[in-house]
């Protein structure tokens, strides 16, 4: 999925580029957090391992192989910021020294196989981390479906990138076919390994799966002393009856969901500038087949977003910028009832799960030791 | 550099002449305006890419590498150029007739866009890397402000990528030793199991490794000894090649 030169134009190329090169700023400063200052003797090294699994082939069929591309296994091994900045560095070196993907095309590689698989894969994993009862099987579910999704996201991203800069006369249709085809099965491939790895991992050193630590960690236990409350969730907003008795304290999402807030409100109101600028592939497949001779208009078309722009302003782009912005805050808005009404059921069944958690901590601290 | 065993050496050609002797900064700046310039070329102006080529092939005949050398590098871009070829198949636009096949007329352009600049680009990151040593790309980089923790990161993780891919290689006679044999899916646990013990093999490394700095003095940055410094005549040596680039790519504007 290396991209080549050539293959997207010039804004869109420097455009990720600036998307990348924020993107590991800020992992530069979240590395440090999760790494204390061990960052770069590790993070190389985890790079490192990234680099050689890389060539790990895993046979498919009829001698065909394929080999896993690590975002998500960085991610949830060592977390989202060390993640990116190990597949960054991962991809500056294939680029200059070993010529596998274009110097231009840097930026849109970094982001793509680097920030999106990452911030996909670990942003699904603490979700489904947080939803999931505790154990070692809701990590390996939660690891399972992170790098599923993971991987046909980028491939998304890839053809949206196409659309705004794709260089050839390919309809946009076919891309995305294409792409999210064949990268659907790659993703299942990528799914099985990484969870598989994780559970290799998780057996013999769970407290190195960094994405679990606090869904799979022993509670510490006094023995002959007093007995630890259960443990509080990792989401939530630390209840003060919980609070003292965890040995970790929950951590906050709060970065998480605010940085991801401001990706959306980026990209939905500077990108759409040149995203508007033509109609979509669906717009134009719609034309070119006739569909479009039985289209509606939709019953919403007064509405003050119409057709992606704000009435009574006039600048079309700054409209539609606006359009998007709004839009986000209010898919924003519904995520977030959706996501609290679901969250607000859960805290009836937290001792069970932080004694389950405890036992299976136990036996795979035993099984390592064995 | 004794130490770089493996692949690393096979990357790095060593030399003494011109191009091996600039700075890795210098040519890291040529490399990245050279492909910035020739993907800026118009695809239409083929003769442009040609002399890109020629430009190409005059640093390595300067520098002394044989044309297979080069040519067997550049094998990396296989995957996209299979994928060039299948575009004039796929692409739409206007169709025309080649030896009795329809092509989109524009998915021809669009396949030789992707060969020239592509190739070109694999060319150029080919030259650089076999006439700079490792280590001297990461003093260039540092040299070009790049984030001394990412400079850092990428040496560490240069430095045991052999290391690393040994241990891999030795997971592996081991595990073929014990007649295990992949042939499909039913194997990938074992595989998976190969990659979760590297992992923890490389973080435990790690570890090692930075107690081993702490315990000689590290204090979060590492000690540049060698500054990296070019003369003007270098800059002028360095910057010919994009600088013919430049002239070639006006050209092909305004034919």
């Amino acid at each position: 999925m290396h991209v080549p030169d050539g293959f997207l134009n010039a804004p869109v190329s420097v455009a990720t580029g600036v998307v990348a090169a924020s993107a590991v700023a800020v992992s530069l400063r979240g590395a440090r957090r999760e790494l204390n200052e061990r960052t770069a003797p590790l993070a190389g090294l985890v790079a490192a391992f990234v680099f050689a699994v890389q060539m790990l082939n895993f046979p498919v069929a009829a001698g065909t192989s394929g080999h896993l591309l690590g975002g998500t296994l960085a991610a949830v091994l060592v977390g989202p910021c060390t993640g990116v900045l190990c597949m960054a560095v991962v991809l500056l070196m294939q680029g200059l020294l070993f010529a596998d993907g274009g110097l231009t095309a840097l930026g849109t590689n970094v982001t793509l196989m680097g920030v999106v698989t990452v911030v996909v894969g670990y942003g699904l994993f603490r979700v489904l981390l947080g939803v999931l009862p505790g154990g070692r099987r809701a990590v390996s579910v939660a690891t399972f479906v992170s790098a599923l999704v993971s991987v046909p996201v980028a491939a998304i991203g890839f053809t949206g990138l196409y659309a705004l800069g794709g260089t050839e006369d390919v309809s946009l249709g076919r891309v995305f076919t294409a792409m999210v085809g064949v990268h659907l099965l790659i993703g299942i491939g990528e799914a099985v390994i990484t969870t598989v790895t994780v559970g290799a991992v998780l057996a013999v050193r769970p407290d190195l799966v960094r994405g679990a630590s606090a869904a799979v960690r022993r509670p510490l236990e006094i023995r002959g002393g007093a007995v630890p409350g259960p443990r509080p969730e990792p989401a939530e907003p630390a209840a003060p009856a919980a609070a003292p008795a965890g040995p970790a304290p929950a951590r906050s999402l709060r970065p998480v969901w605010l940085s991801g807030l401001a990706v959306a409100v980026v990209l939905a109101a500077f990108v759409s500038f040149y995203a508007s600028a033509e109609p979509d592939g669906l717009n134009r497949v719609a034309n070119d087949e006739g569909i479009s001779a039985a289209e509606r208009e939709s019953d919403v078309a007064d509405s003050p977003l119409a057709d992606y722009g704000v009435r009574d302003v006039d600048n079309e782009r700054l409209s539609t910028g606006l359009a998007g912005a709004a839009g986000v805050a209010v898919t924003l808005g519904l995520g977030s009832a959706v996501f609290f009404a679901v969250r607000r059921r859960r805290p009836t069944d937290g001792p069970t799960r932080a004694v389950q958690a405890g036992h299976e901590g136990a036996a795979a601290s035993a099984g390592g030791h064995a | 550099m004794p130490d770089h065993g493996g692949h690393a050496q096979r990357l790095y050609r060593p030399g003494d002449t011109p191009v091996h002797r600039l700075p890795a900064h210098c040519k890291l700046i040529a490399v990245f305006s050279f492909v910035l310039i020739a993907v800026a070329t118009p695809r239409e102006a083929v003769w442009a890419f040609g002399l890109y080529a020629a430009l190409l092939a005059g640093v390595a005949a300067l520098a002394r590498l044989p044309a297979g050398f080069v040519l067997r590098r550049m094998l990396i871009e296989v995957p996209f150029v299979a994928f060039a070829l299948l575009l004039p198949f796929i692409a739409e636009g206007e169709q025309v007739r080649v030896l009795g096949l329809s092509l989109s007329e524009s998915g021809l352009w669009g396949a030789w866009n992707i060969l020239a600049k592509g190739t070109l680009g694999v060319a150029a990151s080919v030259l650089l890397a076999a006439t700079t040593e490792l280590r001297a790309v990461l003093l260039g980089l540092q040299r070009l402000r790049l984030p001394p923790l990412l400079v850092q990161i990428a040496s560490f993780m240069l430095r045991y990528a052999d290391v690393i891919s040994d241990e891999l290689r030795r997971m592996r006679i081991a595990r073929e030793s014990r007649g295990f044999r992949a042939r499909g899916p039913a194997q990938w646990g074992v595989l998976a199991k190969t990659a979760g013990a590297l992992f923890i093999r490389a973080y435990e490394r790690g570890e090692r490794v930075h107690l081993a700095m702490l315990s000689r003095g590290y204090a979060g940055t590492m000690p540049v000894i060698d500054h990296l410094t070019a003369s003007r005549a270098q800059w002028a040596g360095a910057v010919a090649l994009p600088a013919a680039a430049l002239a070639v790519c006006v050209l092909g504007w305004s034919l």
